[in-house]
């Protein structure tokens, strides 16, 4: 079974995001990037997958701007035996991003696409369902547990009312919540190593896909402030106060 | 048209329909609602009710007993020629479904959305909420998830009209399998709660979180939790308040040994009233509440306990 992992490189989690001066973009120019966090759980899952023998190759796929392959190369430290990336200078939406996957996954012959439920800078949580539905392969999102097997999985989602399971059959699309596993630390050696394996670019025009955006964001604003509140002394002294002062209790 | 796909269990009309019909009136065009499911006449009895709705329209099948995003994607796309907005609640639910809807359309999705500008304009949040996208659409089909909490319930009407849809859709490659929920027992819903009570890490054990869920008894609460208190195992994951967790806006919010990490505001800042119980005075939750109490949680709690329930005793015996 070949497994496709798509990483996104975003800005790192614990960074306080700046928006530039004209209100249209978050800076992202020396500001510290990371792999997005649930595609590093996504590449994980791939990768215990593979040890155990159930996965004979895992392939971890980028497009972004030529930075982007500091986090196909952290996939490869990681374990990946291959990357692709699709270099573009273009940013594009979800739906573009899912046209470029369900191309590759076809090229490359995968059984099987991981991927992180969402990305943390757009927060979009859209584009494995759409490579599902464009594959037209079935799909199960936001999963904290998995099982695979010879033609299906069987996944444990993360809902709004508790744990759903599902099992699908292969090839399937598995989007990854943040408690499905731990990732690993990865290891100087593994640094070195990842080195020497094969990493792949294209360029997105290559593709032969007809991408464009049909959503456009005018403005990024930084959200209303809360005005600060005041620190009180005591049990007696909070109580007194939502009591009186918000008559909320 | 506007058609708003429903979120239900079969017996209950799930809150978030009810504020993503009252956004929807924004957009000043008539509205339908998709009921899909098996066996859910409560649901369509509810939907009918609901003020502004002009039609409901009944996917009654055991293809969609479990809305699986798969079959419900195929029957949306196969009804979606007349209308120009296809809208679902920003939950698990709609977040599963309805970019499927998009991508079967050839249409980019607007997800999670907090304000309606015009037809054309939405405001939504990006970063954990630490800003905030305009974006504007060009497309005759939109596809959009809303944040129930950025919108008011819907009130009430006598009943619309129905329409029962009989649409066949291919066998799907999904099974339901089991779903395990969390019982709340005598406690509200933490997405409709008008309190909310929420531990964190520092709450340290399972066995303290009852401190939790005896504050929340006595505010008639529901409980919430930060990742850390979830992911250590103190309670389920759907108590998970935040970033990739839930979204909550009650009047009030009272957290207790929680840090105030971004990815935790990002799903509580725009409650009412915040209450922060930290014993640490530098902790980023302060910088938001309204009202903190620099304190050791298992001193303060269990005094704040006491002194609600001394309270009550005097109200009941006057
Ligand atoms: C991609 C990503 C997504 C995430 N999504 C979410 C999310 O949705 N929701 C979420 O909550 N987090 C999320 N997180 C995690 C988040 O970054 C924090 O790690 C988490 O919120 C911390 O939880 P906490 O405040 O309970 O724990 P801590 O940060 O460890 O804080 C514990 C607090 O308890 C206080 N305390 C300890 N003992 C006592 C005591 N006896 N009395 C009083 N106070 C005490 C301490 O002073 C401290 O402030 C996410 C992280 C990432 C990377």
């Amino acid at each position: 079974m070949r497994c496709l992992v798509a990483v996104k490189q975003v800005i790192d989690p614990y960074v306080h995001i700046r928006i530039n001066k004209e209100q249209t973009a978050v800076i992202q120019e020396n500001v510290k990037m990371a792999m997005n966090p649930f595609d590093e759980i996504a590449m994980e899952a791939a990768l215990q997958f593979k040890e155990q023998g159930i996965i004979s190759e895992v392939i971890a796929v980028s497009i972004g701007a030529p930075g982007v392959q500091e986090t196909l190369r952290q996939a490869l430290a990681r374990g990946a035996d291959k990357a692709i990336m699709v270099m573009s200078e273009k940013s594009y939406n979800p739906l573009s991003i899912a046209k470029v996957l369900a191309k590759i996954s076809k090229q490359q012959e995968v059984d099987l696409v991981l991927m992180g439920k969402q990305a943390i800078d757009n927060d979009c949580n859209q584009t494995g369902q759409m490579l599902a539905a464009l594959l037209d392969w079935p799909q199960a999102t936001f999963v904290s547990k998995l099982q695979l097997e010879s033609t299906s999985l069987i996944a444990t989602r993360e809902v709004d009312g508790g744990l759903e399971t599902l099992k699908c059959k292969i090839p399937a699309v598995v989007t990854t919540d943040l408690r499905l596993n731990e990732p690993r630390v990865i290891s100087l050696p593994n640094i070195m190593q990842a080195k020497k394996k094969p990493l792949t670019e294209i360029s997105i025009e290559d593709m032969g896909l007809e991408l464009n955006n049909q959503i456009a964001t005018t403005t990024i604003q930084p959200p209303p402030k809360r005005k600060a509140g005041v620190k009180l002394n005591s049990v007696t002294e909070l109580v007194d106060k939502l009591r009186n002062e918000a008559k909320i209790i | 048209m506007i058609l708003i796909v429903a979120e239900h269990n079969n017996t209950v009309l799930n809150n978030a329909t009810l504020h993503v019909i009252e956004a929807a009136k924004k957009l000043q065009l008539p509205i339908h609602v998709l009921v899909a499911g098996s066996k859910c006449t409560d649901v369509v009895s509810a939907a009918q009710e609901c003020a502004g709705v002009r039609k409901v329209l009944i996917a009654d099948n055991d293809a969609y007993a479990h809305q699986l995003a798969e079959n419900v994607a195929k029957l949306i796309y196969q009804l979606s020629t007349e209308y120009s907005y296809i809208l679902a609640p920003a939950t698990c639910f709609g977040k599963d479904i309805l970019p499927r809807v998009a991508a079967l359309l050839d249409v980019e999705q607007i997800s999670d959305i907090t304000d309606i500008i015009n037809q054309q304009t939405f405001v939504r949040p990006i970063y954990a909420g630490n800003a905030y996208a305009t974006v504007t659409t060009s497309l005759s089909k939109n596809v959009i998830t809303v944040r129930a909490t950025s919108f008011p319930l819907c009130g009430s009407q006598d009943k619309c009209d129905t329409q029962a849809i009989d649409i066949n859709i291919p066998a799907s490659n999904t099974e339901f399998i089991s779903i395990n929920s969390t019982d709340t027992g005598k406690l509200p819903d933490l997405n409709s709660a008008k309190i909310v009570v929420a531990g964190g890490r520092g709450i340290s054990s399972k066995d303290k979180f009852t401190l939790i869920q005896q504050l929340a008894e006595q505010l008639h609460a529901a409980i919430g939790a930060s990742r850390a208190a979830v992911d250590a195992g103190f309670v389920p994951n759907d108590l998970q308040i935040g970033q990739t967790g839930k979204v909550v806006a009650p009047d009030l919010y009272i957290a207790i040994g929680i840090s105030g990490a971004i990815q935790h505001i990002a799903g509580m800042k725009d409650s009412k009233v915040i209450v922060a119980i930290n014993r640490d005075p530098d902790a980023p939750i302060f910088d938001i509440a309204d009202y903190g109490l620099v304190a050791d949680l298992f001193d303060a709690v269990p005094e704040l306990i006491a002194s609600l329930s001394k309270a009550e005793r005097l109200i009941s015996s006057e």
